[in-house]
């Protein structure tokens, strides 16, 4: 009696800690992807705009890669100290998960820790050295940045993966005891989730770059040093669009494969069967869909090319191995997919103004649509981990290890929580204020930073920093 | 065996840790007792100055050590993220606020802003050094049980946890004074130079005595780590006071004006003999007080070879890049982008490239061979 008593107790306490875990563990993440994202691909574009300014001796573009690598440095240092966080937060939150599955999930993590060391190592040389490395040197001291942010990414993605397929280990007596690492990180997700968040990160620092000087033009800054920001940004993640739109088809096809609930949650498909239409929007609340568009049989027809094909319902597993809040799901999978497709819009809009009068589009609605394509690329990143994840409850490890089982039994969460939740708030709020204090100055042509505590800089800056 | 290498590893990785990001945490200290706007510009701007370009890549160490712990040892990993997650959320917090407030401080041009941002700088530096050095304190007398479910609060608030982390902080500080006259030796900045060696020796002498203090402390409290420490341990230990005491020797005699980067070397050997006259001392128990050793708490054979390997792929790719770093540093030629800042600090004759060390020079010239191989072939290819 007194034992079920304790197991009960110590049961219930699971329960409590698990909702504020995840509610951490998705607060911490949501942030620190955004700046993940700038790290992987940023430091492309800007390599892109110093390339085309050494290439054409091309002043404006060096001007938007001296700059840009001056945001780089606030960006990186708070994707530093942010991702930190989350590593903290592996054993803090779910110690349960380490304990069972750290052996397996390590490895990859200790190739990202390599590709990390690279990546802080030469963006160091690549931030502080444009005063004192000859151009081309310079330049390639930070192809090893924007190499090791994809290799960094892809071995991040690798345990993100491993958790929605997990495999490459052999386990007896509740202990691992042998692991097969290059199964873990090639594991059967590792495919799809790669290439889709790798592009995602491209096409959300791509389309940021872009929206800030989209905004600009917008307010009348017409000159060729916004256009040309604003093409270094478009242009590469508007060529990805289509390349991410195909991926994440064939991911969601992989899901529905791989992972049948999560999909049905995705898609709203109740009961195993054929002929399941496809919804988009709708909110679904005790077997009824509101406020949504049916298309009949469409479902089917995108997961086997046929209407009649078979599609996996929630109702194979019992309620409580079904994800919480499908409606949640499937309104950002649709968010996700509308977003895509609307910035592939955007991209096919431009190529036409292009091959027409060989300019971008003069439209207003065009440079509205770039400069809210930004927000709507980190938008549908989000949407698309909110999928991933809450689609993947309630396991942590797909259906070897719950998420309750994981979280640690420590009643502290609802502090560290709160606290991540002010200290955050405010972290972004100062990154974006510290932004703007940049392009402020920026757009004074004045001079660059101070030395700390120091008097203001009695020289202007030279040409080059001018605005052109 | 593997098992004893990946301890090592982890050990190595821990003590590369303490010796370059601990430093980073130190200029923290000398940032908050500079004094004043104008009484702490110089010094200021040459904590700046000399952190700026490395501590992210420092702070990777941190990261690693995570890694490889949880990798190799998962079940104490997760008691000890258990137990002691208090200290290690403030030590978090530290690691978040000092790096935000760092990176902030030098884009915001307002001198109150500077001041509020350099404070959070400041201030967190300390919180870090220091929580970790409750949580190491309170590993190694034994406070961690295998099977914790809860936090808590007396695992880390023994006096032996609290002198460790003063220990942690105040060998931070050591380090970064130490490294600081270097820094300073090397701007040929006579003021500068026995600015920080005053601060190293100060420093040096209160690591030393809380050292010993908490040497004292754990023979009455803790005779099994006492006697390990005095037993086995004894010669890392006697290394870690001759290093102590050469530093602040050669900085008083001052030898290390000439000698700059042999004082770094024997200051970070110091701390290093520390950390493994710890790792030695409980050796092979990784979770004193319990029956979790290096081998039981083990992962898989397969995963610990692969940390193996993991490793040696850091020292060849890794090493190499570390290298570049510093010794681009070294000849400061990495400066950040604003050309009017640098000036403003700099002595008149430095404001013109110094001569570069042959290892700089190397660098440089493997970098510019690279582009010039790449743009040959490209252009072979072209036609």
């Amino acid at each position: 009696m007194r034992l079920t008593d304790v197991v009960a107790a110590a049961g219930a306490r699971a329960g409590a800690q698990v909702v504020p875990a995840r509610a951490q563990m998705a607060t911490t993440l949501g942030f620190h992807i955004i700046l993940a994202s700038l790290g992987i691909a940023l430091p492309t574009i800007v390599l892109l705009a110093e390339f085309i300014g050494l290439r054409r001796r091309d002043e404006v573009a060096m001007t938007l890669a001296r700059r840009w690598s001056q945001a780089m440095g606030v960006l990186v240092a708070v994707g530093a100290v942010t991702g930190t966080v989350l590593s903290f937060e592996m054993g803090l939150l779910w110690p349960g998960l380490m304990r069972q599955y750290g052996a397996v999930l390590g490895f990859p993590f200790g190739v990202e820790g390599i590709f990390f060391f690279l990546e802080a190592i030469f963006t160091a040389i690549y931030l502080y050295g444009w005063r004192r490395l000859p151009g081309w040197a310079h330049w390639w001291t930070g192809v090893p940045i924007a190499l090791s942010g994809i290799f960094g990414a892809m071995s991040v993605i690798a345990v993100n993966s491993w958790m929605n397929q997990p495999g490459g280990f052999t386990q007896s007596g509740g202990r691992i005891t042998s692991v097969d690492v290059w199964q873990v990180y090639f594991n059967h997700a590792a495919i799809y989730e790669m290439p889709h968040m790798i592009l995602a990160a491209y096409m959300v620092s791509g389309f940021t770059v872009a929206g800030v000087y989209a905004a600009g033009i917008l307010r009348g800054r017409r000159d060729r040093y916004h256009y040309t920001g604003f093409a270094l940004g478009f242009v590469p993640a508007a060529v990805l669009t289509p390349f991410q739109i195909f991926v994440g088809d064939t991911a969601a096809r992989a899901i529905a494969h791989d992972q049948p609930v999560k999909f049905a949650a995705m898609e709203y498909v109740a009961q195993t069967s054929r002929h399941v239409p496809e919804w988009l929007a709708g909110v679904y609340v005790n077997g009824h869909v509101y406020a949504g568009l049916k298309i009949p049989d469409m479902d089917s027809l995108l997961v086997g090319f046929g209407p009649g094909t078979q599609v996996t319902g929630w109702d194979s597993v019992p309620p409580a191995d079904r994800p919480p809040v499908v409606w949640l799901i499937h309104l950002c999978f649709d968010a996700m997919v509308g977003l895509g497709f609307l910035l592939l819009l955007a991209g096919l809009w431009a190529l036409y103004a292009w091959w027409r009068h060989r300019r971008l589009p003069s439209q207003r609605l065009f440079w509205l649509l770039g400069a809210v394509s930004g927000l709507a690329a980190i938008v549908a990143m989000e949407c698309g981990w909110v999928v991933t994840e809450v689609g993947r409850q309630p396991w942590v490890v797909y259906q070897l290890l719950t998420t309750a089982d994981a979280a640690t039994t420590d009643g502290g969460v609802i502090a560290s929580l709160t606290f991540v939740i002010v200290l955050y708030a405010v972290l972004g709020v100062a990154t974006i204020a510290i932004l703007r204090i940049l392009a402020r100055r920026w757009r004074r042509g004045a001079g660059e930073p101070d030395v700390p505590y120091g008097p203001p800089a009695l020289q202007e800056q030279s040409a080059g920093g001018a605005e052109l | 065996m593997t098992s004893d290498a990946v301890g090592g590893i982890l050990l190595a990785s821990i003590t590369l840790y303490a010796v370059l990001g601990g430093a980073d945490f130190g200029g923290g200290l000398w940032d908050l007792l500079a004094g004043g706007d104008r009484r702490g510009r110089a010094p200021r701007a040459l904590i700046d100055e000399s952190i700026t370009p490395v501590w992210e890549a420092n702070h990777v160490w941190l990261v690693f050590d995570l890694v490889i712990f949880w990798t190799a040892f998962p079940h104490a990993f997760a008691a000890v993220m258990t137990v002691v997650a208090l200290p290690l959320w403030l030590a978090l917090a530290g690691i978040v606020l000092r790096g935000a407030g760092f990176a902030f401080r030098k884009e915001v041009s307002g001198l109150g802003a500077q001041r509020a941002l350099g404070a959070i700088f400041a201030f967190s530096s300390l919180l870090t050094p220091f929580f970790m050095g409750t949580v190491i304190g309170a590993i190694a007398t034994g406070q961690v049980p295998a099977d914790a479910s809860h936090a808590s609060l007396a695992a880390w608030t023994s006096a032996t946890s609290l002198l460790t982390g003063f220990v942690f902080t105040g060998a931070c500080g050591y380090l970064a004074a130490v490294y600081l006259v270097g820094e300073a030796a090397r701007r040929e900045d006579g003021r500068l130079q026995a600015y920080f060696t005053r601060r190293a020796q100060v420093a040096g002498i209160v690591t030393g005595a809380l050292s010993l203090a908490t040497l004292a402390e754990l023979h009455s409290s803790n005779t099994v780590l006492f006697n390990r420490l005095t037993g086995r341990a004894l010669p890392l230990v006697i290394i870690a006071g001759v290093c102590g005491i050469a530093v602040v020797v050669l900085l008083t005699t001052g030898l290390a004006a000439r000698r700059r980067s042999g004082v770094r070397v024997i200051a970070a050997l110091g701390v290093a003999a520390v950390i493994w006259g710890w790792g030695v001392a409980q050796y092979p128990v990784l979770l004193p007080g319990t029956d979790v050793t290096l081998s039981n708490a083990g992962a898989p054979d397969s995963t610990q070879t692969a940390i193996v390997v993991l490793f040696v792929a850091a020292a060849v790719i890794v090493g190499p890049s570390f290298a570049l770093l510093f010794s681009l540093q070294g000849r400061r030629l990495l400066h950040a982008d604003d050309a009017d800042a640098v000036l403003a600090t700099a002595p008149p004759h430095q404001t013109q490239p110094p001569a570069a060390s042959p290892a700089a020079r190397a660098a440089v010239l493997a970098l510019v061979v690279v582009d010039a191989l790449v743009r040959a072939r490209a252009r072979r290819r072209g036609r």
